[in-house]
């Protein structure tokens, strides 16, 4: 199973190089399970990153830097899903004032064009396009895409559909855990 | 069948706002949008039910409402920016509609003007202390905010010293100040905390706990030995008993007061009291 640990930090001082005047600065820092991070997690930290600047809410916060670190525990596919999810638990455990929301879907779709959502990481590889996107939970509106392979049109419209579907499911285990957490104080 | 329907129900509750009273002391998650009492009543239950008829239409009595922390007005409603227990305060005087907030619970302290913090002294740079607050920068206080300061009479403060002091000026574009004097030049329990003792960190939601008017847990304590203690809103507490024994006990009791049920916390101080 994919599990990712998420930790957020802020807001916090920030090196008068980075900071912007009037929000704050978001930096998301992702470690791999084994190795030195390398392009690819660069890639996922900024689309990461993206996601978080449209949800958080900067402008209280001026001059200061909110840092999310996610560490990869392990990874059974569908990963950038599993850390945008983790990414969003932590940001409002920290108590960082967001304005919705979001979570993390992965959806792949191979040769015959049946749709899988939560690929494995053999789904994955064997799938003929994974695409994962980032949905609010206000409107279920698309904050992130990122997709990598071949599809149509049609295809990418129905690959939306089925992720907000499922997205309610996600948002509805924010809700039962949140709730659990506070009950018991 | 069943959890389709339900699914499907909650998905169009998502989009809809509730009535901030129907959702009092309930947990609310950011990005939902609270309707004030007025305004539910202008959009009325539904389409069946008849309105009155209003001789001046379009003048409504409008009610103040103070917007707390964990909230922010959008339009004519109030979006939740953080997670916890939505709260509401009657208005004391009968004035306006009265508060509402969000009992989030946090680590991370944001300076507030008029909170009274502890404070580590940092640096000494010229007529000013740095002091790190917690916050995301350091607040400054100056040497002459402290009970009978002159120019001439300089406070014995040092780098590494504790100060207990209030802000004055918190908000999110300025470097917070505080100082150690009330508004009629008196101290008033504030300025440098004596040299012994235990500064340890909790989170904030314990602070306000502890600091709520009739709270146990205080009064439990200080039948178990003499002590003195100081809160800083920013999540600081220093402890000081008589041994060190004593002190590092008051201060693991506080810590785990957070996590304890009412009766866990009885047996504790139950057992203590015995020894």
């Amino acid at each position: 199973d994919t599990s990712v640990l998420a930790g957020v930090y802020g807001p916090a001082e920030v090196k008068v190089s980075k900071e912007i005047f009037n929000k704050a600065t978001l930096e998301v820092i992702l470690r791999p399970k084994i190795g030195l991070p390398g392009v690819a997690e660069k890639s996922r930290e900024q689309l990461i990153r993206n996601t978080c600047e449209a949800v958080v809410l900067g402008a209280l916060h001026p001059r200061t830097s909110i840092t999310t670190v996610l560490q990869v525990v392990s990874d059974a596919g569908s990963l950038l899903a599993c850390c945008l999810n983790a990414t969003c638990m932590a940001l409002v455990d920290a108590g960082v004032p967001m304005r919705a929301l979001f979570c993390g879907i992965t959806c792949a779709l191979d040769s015959d064009g049946t749709l899988v959502l939560d690929p494995t990481a053999k789904q994955e590889k064997e799938a003929r396009a994974v695409l994962t996107f980032a949905l609010d939970s206000v409107e279920r509106k698309l904050l992130m895409s990122t997709t990598k392979g071949l599809y149509s049109d049609a295809e990418l419209q129905q690959c939306l559909a089925a992720a907000q579907a499922a997205s309610q499911h996600v948002f509805r285990f924010y809700r039962e855990s949140l709730q659990r957490r506070y009950s018991k104080s | 069948m069943a959890e389709a329907a339900a699914v499907a129900a909650e998905s169009l509750a998502g989009g809809r706002a509730r009535a901030a009273r129907t959702v009092l002391n309930q947990v609310v998650l950011p990005g939902e949008e609270l309707l004030l009492p007025e305004q539910e009543d202008a959009e009325g239950p539904g389409g069946g039910g008849e309105r009155p008829l209003r001789l001046n239409a379009g003048v409504r009595s409008r009610v103040r409402v103070v917007c707390g922390p964990g909230l922010r007005r959008c339009g004519d409603r109030l979006l939740v920016t953080k997670c916890g227990r939505l709260r509401h305060k009657e208005p004391g005087s009968g004035s306006g509609g009265g508060v509402y907030w969000v009992d989030s619970q946090q680590k991370r302290y944001v300076p507030v003007k008029g909170d009274h913090v502890i404070g580590i002294v940092t640096a000494k740079s010229g007529d000013i202390f740095k002091v790190d607050v917690g916050g995301s920068e350091p607040a400054s206080l100056s040497y002459l905010a402290f009970e009978g300061a002159t120019k001439r009479n300089r406070p014995n403060v040092q780098v590494g010293d504790l100060i207990y002091g209030q802000f004055v000026v918190a908000n999110k574009d300025m470097e917070p100040e505080m100082v150690c004097i009330d508004s009629c030049g008196r101290a008033n329990g504030m300025g440098v905390i004596g040299h012994d003792g235990l500064l340890f960190k909790v989170t904030l939601g314990l602070i306000r706990k502890l600091l709520a008017p009739d709270c146990e847990i205080i009064q439990e304590v200080g039948k178990l030995y003499p002590l003195e203690i100081v809160f800083g809103m920013n999540g600081r507490i220093w402890v000081k008993a008589k041994t060190i024994q004593q002190t590092l006990i008051l201060a693991n009791i506080l810590e785990a007061c957070e996590h304890m049920t009412a009766d866990q916390r009885k047996q504790i101080f139950s057992r203590l009291a015995e020894s």
